[in-house]
């Protein structure tokens, strides 16, 4: 059970806090943003996995996180598994 | 026998950020302790890293980074490295890394579950990270590892580094300690250990003394092959002179009561520097103001030195600046070499109960070395830790 609602919305406002806090600049943020671009890496997205799953009860496996390559696709990974 | 030089020091004591700030108040008789305790007040890792550096490093990384930056600076290694980068080393010593990491990641845990743990928690706690993540900023891709021996690991880790570049494994290596464990586990571990002053009072070698004061910090130096610094004209701060390294095997925490095996570090190391007793003008003791440590250390230097330890100063940076653990070998060795540079033996703040026994010459206050003309300005530099590791080194200035 999802413990706040799943809307793309809300979805992206919570992506988007927490690469903030990994430390990349909101200004660069959209939903074709590469990690890459953003300096968001393996470990970052590690983190990003946890939060998705403490927000949303939505636990993204390694095989997942493998996949996503821009902002866009971890909001759509997100919000296709709650 | 190839030599080796220092010709970068950097530093973040609880006398402030700076190697020259450290020996500076230190000479004058400041202290860093308050409340008990000897924390970096003066240090903001956003000073030196990013917010998203700074959340990749333990707060011994971040202080680590912090005089590694001064150090390289002050070495000239800004602009491009002295040679080529899988030829330079980075051996950073810790007596336990990460706590502050771990203690909060397990009360997350406790708290909170196993999914709770950051995934940056191993990475931020292992003991190695202030040498990899050195490496890594700095670009070194030579020998790169931790050191762990407790109150030695900072000397220990200059000596290995010494050595790393006499037998030709690097030309040059970034080395020191690091250490930042003012948490609740570490101050409740050593408190129950009964290791702490409870006057909240560092005062080495006096009759009063009741324990040490815990401290944080970092120092860190260049040490370069001599003739390849001086062919870049590199600052020659001065040398690496002696090393020596023995163990009690005593006990898990008090000293060996004579003093033996710190005896034995203190003559490898004279004798590895190819120097007599006489020949040093000042001693920098390990000096914890425990009452067991301060008495054997004095036990070793009198068997070491003979009656050349009556004529030499013996002071104690930890009279101003606490206990700094896995970084105190590191820090006092570079506040041995400034003093060494500057012809200054610094105070052991606080001293003025001789007790019985203790009966050398502890500088209550700070005064010039007696350097004789075409006498070289040769120190000795003590460390012992827990688990009966000692170190010393014969340090010279230019």
């Amino acid at each position: 059970m999802s413990s706040t609602t799943v809307t793309a919305e809300r979805v992206e406002q919570v992506v988007y806090q927490a690469l903030e806090s990994f430390g990349a600049d909101p200004a660069e943020f959209s939903r074709e943003a590469t990690f890459e671009q953003l300096d968001v890496d393996s470990l970052d997205l590690a983190e990003l996995s946890q939060i998705a799953e403490e927000e949303f009860g939505v636990p993204l496996k390694g095989d997942d996180v493998k996949g996503i390559r821009t902002v866009g696709d971890a909001i759509d990974l997100i919000v296709s598994r709650a | 026998m190839r030599e080796v030089v220092v010709t970068g020091v950097g530093a973040v004591t609880p006398l402030g950020v700076g190697a020259r700030t450290l020996h500076e108040r230190w000479t004058a008789g400041a202290s860093g302790i308050a409340g008990g305790e000897a924390a970096c007040t003066d240090f903001d890792p956003l000073d030196t890293l990013t917010r998203k550096e700074a959340r990749r490093a333990d707060r011994f990384s971040q202080l680590a980074v912090a005089a590694a930056a001064e150090a390289v600076a002050d070495a000239g290694w800004e602009d491009e490295l002295p040679c080529a980068p899988d030829r330079v080393g980075c051996i950073i010593g810790t007596g336990i890394g990460g706590l502050g990491t771990f203690e909060s990641n397990h009360e997350e845990l406790l708290g909170r579950g196993p999914a709770a743990v950051s995934p940056l928690s191993v990475p931020l706690m292992m003991g190695n990270a202030g040498a990899g993540t050195l490496a890594m900023r700095h670009g070194l891709l030579g020998p790169c590892f931790g050191v762990v021996s407790a109150c030695a690991a900072g000397a220990n880790a200059i000596g290995a580094a010494a050595r790393t570049i006499q037998v030709g494994d690097a030309d040059a290596v970034l080395t020191g300690g690091s250490e930042a464990v003012l948490t609740p586990l570490a101050r409740a571990s050593f408190a129950a250990l009964d290791a702490v002053s409870k006057t909240g009072e560092s005062r080495p070698f006096d009759a009063r003394r009741d324990g040490f004061v815990m401290g944080e910090g970092a120092g860190v130096l260049v040490l370069e092959e001599a003739q390849a610094a001086r062919a870049r004209g590199a600052q020659i701060l001065g040398w690496v002179r002696g090393y020596g390294a023995t163990c009690d095997a005593h006990h898990l925490t008090a000293p060996d009561p004579q003093g033996a095996g710190a005896a034995r570090a203190i003559l490898a190391a004279l004798a590895d520097a190819g120097i007599e007793a006489g020949d040093l003008v000042y001693v920098n003791a390990h000096g914890t103001s425990t009452p067991l440590n301060d008495r054997s250390e004095t036990l070793a230097l009198k068997t070491a030195l003979g009656a050349d330890a009556y004529g030499v100063p013996v002071s104690s940076t930890k009279s101003a600046i606490g206990h700094l653990l896995g970084a105190a070998g590191a820090v006092e060795a570079i506040a041995t070499l400034l003093a060494l540079r500057d012809h200054v033996a610094p105070p052991t703040l606080g001293w003025a109960e001789e007790d019985e026994g203790l009966d050398l010459d502890y500088v209550p206050t700070a005064r010039p070395l007696t350097i004789e003309d075409g006498d070289r300005v040769l120190g000795l530099s003590n460390s012992f830790g827990f688990g009966g590791h000692n170190a010393a080194l014969v340090l010279e200035a230019t």
